[in-house]
């Protein structure tokens, strides 16, 4: 079975696969000279023009592999040597041009790019505009568009093309959420990485001797590593030195409660799990911000429980998002999780480490209601709020919108700033399907949905306020 | 003030340990111990056998389940108070 939907993922999981393996030899220093050629031993190119050029590529990957923020804090870079594959020209005139004597196109476009060549039109790049006039005008539908994929996957409009024609992302606009990391069809954007944090967490533990480490493991889980059960996986992060795995849909359990509480006592909100989602609004609707709820994510909700049960704990977000890595080292978030690493890195630390997950037995995973697990798709959190406030009677009616997606996110988030969406709470979601579709997932697909349901089903507590005792064993004051 | 920590972990959850959190508040209550017993939860106290895993200062109750846990509470907890 593949692992992965894509070989750009299998290369990035490669590459961090090798930086484990040398870092836990102590050999990291040696990263820079010999993964490149380990990924591009030659003599013939695979991917690129020239092993030479390949190598460059993976040197490049290395450093975001490795954290490196000098470039900026975001944490999606784009690795401009490795773009320069994409068509130049925004609009091409296909073999279809019959080479009418009509000449719509040349008579639409406004600039006059369009001139013709043995009959047939041609487009001139350098005058060209990108209006799409001559493509609308065509009787023949013989002008075609080419969007970038990155940018055609980017739905906050973050990326431009430079005069170089390379991909450009805009850090005021950027919502982080990785779309067009999983959309590059060459890798040319890609993610940075925490993995060495990780491992160096967990070394410098000393077995729990000194500090115990936690592993806040997202409910997405279950449509992922689909050639073990989950049992294993939990299996699998104590082997590399975790102490206890822990859901964090248990964290979604507690958010949901508190923002049945919120939206009861404010009348309308925005949910605030998905920092993509609040970025959005924080850039965009900056009027809406008052409106966003002021609960943290379950990620932190769920690290700060656990702090509060061992004062000494160490906490390391397992998940399908990228966003998740700029959410964690926030000022106003400092020390409350400790790493953030996703699916992919997880598969790379796993076999990097050489534990075969497969052949272990497995351990029970079971902290969070349904309600916390559901939280994994789209219109879980809308469902969760809900049924608590009609459990809790908290006396008002939840109008949900639920919000798959950016580019739903953004009709509701227009409509409301507009005073003109009939509804009380907008439920966001970056991820169209949900954090199940994350781009850090190992793979996507249509079925991951009922996946998650049949798995919200056999959690032990079907009710949230279930598993809500727990706050009264901890000083939630602290 | 005797704090007794109970795991919460998957596997003692799967065992009972939230049961055995309410019989335990509802005995402090009955036998009005609010000011001498304090309840925190713990995941995994590194203790993963038998029963349900609690600690009471610096010993483990052993074998504590769901239907003995009112017998324990009242053999070790109590008698530790006295």
């Amino acid at each position: 079975m593949r692992l992965f939907d894509t070989e750009v993922q299998e290369l990035k999981y490669k590459i961090i696969y090798e930086l484990v393996r040398l870092e836990l030899q102590g050999k990291v220093d040696r990263a820079f000279y010999e993964i490149p050629r380990r990924i591009a031993p030659g003599p013939n190119a695979t991917m690129r023009c020239c092993i030479y050029k390949e190598r460059a590529i993976v040197q490049e990957r290395l450093k975001n592999a490795m954290g490196d923020g000098s470039i900026s804090d975001n944490v999606v870079q784009v690795i401009d040597i490795a773009c320069d594959e994409c068509p130049v020209e925004h609009f091409k005139v296909t073999e279809t041009c019959r080479g009418c004597i009509a000449h719509r196109c040349l008579s639409v476009c406004p600039v006059g790019a369009i001139s013709f060549e043995n009959k047939k039109a041609r487009i001139d790049n350098e005058k060209c505009i990108e209006c799409g006039k001559c493509m609308n005008a065509c009787p023949y539908k013989a002008i075609t568009e080419n969007i970038r994929p990155c940018i055609r996957g980017c739905k906050a409009g973050a990326i431009s093309i430079d005069k170089n024609k390379k991909a450009v992302i805009s850090d005021e606009k950027c919502i982080e959420c990785g779309a067009c990391v999983y959309n590059c069809p060459f890798g040319a954007i890609t993610d940075r990485s925490f993995v060495l944090d990780a491992i160096r967490i967990l070394r410098d533990s000393d077995g729990g001797k000194k500090y115990k480490v936690y592993a806040a493991l997202a409910p997405s889980i279950v449509s992922q590593f689909s050639y073990a059960k989950i049992e294993q996986i939990v299996a699998g992060l104590k082997e590399m030195g975790f102490h206890a795995v822990v859901e964090v849909a248990l964290g979604a359990d507690m958010v949901a409660a508190k923002e049945a509480g919120e939206l009861a006592e404010k009348g309308f909100l925005t949910s605030s799990c998905c920092p993509s989602f609040v970025k959005y609004i924080e850039i965009n609707y900056p009027e809406l911000k008052r409106h966003v709820s002021g609960n943290v994510s379950p990620m932190v909700e769920l690290s700060r429980f656990i702090k509060l049960t061992d004062e000494s704990a160490k906490v390391i977000f397992i998940g399908p998002c990228i966003s998740k890595k700029s959410e964690y080292r926030k000022k106003e978030l400092s020390g409350i999780v400790d790493c953030v690493i996703t699916f992919e890195e997880l598969q790379a630390l796993l076999d990097g480490m050489d534990i075969d997950v497969e052949k272990l037995e497995g351990q029970s995973l079971d902290n969070a209601s349904y309600y916390g697990r559901i939280f994994a798709r789209s219109g879980g959190l809308s469902e969760a709020v809900t049924h608590f406030v009609k459990e809790e009677n908290l006396g008002i009616e939840v109008n949900a919108e639920v919000c798959d997606g950016i580019e739903q996110c953004r009709i509701a988030l227009l409509k409301a700033s507009k005073g003109k969406l009939d509804k009380n709470f907008i439920e966001g979601m970056a991820c169209e399907g949900g954090c199940i579709n994350g781009a850090a997932c190992l793979h996507h697909g249509l079925k991951n949905r009922a996946e998650v349901d049949r798995y919200g089903k056999q959690a032990t507590e079907r009710k949230i306020k279930d598993t809500l005792l727990l706050n009264r064993l901890v000083d939630i004051n602290k | 003030m005797l704090q007794i920590f109970i795991c919460v972990g998957s596997s003692c959850h799967l065992k009972g340990s939230y049961q055995i959190i309410k019989i335990f508040e509802e005995l402090i209550r009955a036998n009005k111990l609010q000011d001498k017993v304090e309840l925190k939860a713990s995941f995994c106290l590194g203790h993963c056998t038998g029963g349900v895993s609690v600690k009471v200062g610096d010993d483990f109750l052993e074998d504590l389940t769901v239907s003995n846990a009112k017998e324990k509470f009242e053999e070790y907890i109590i008698r530790k108070l006295d």
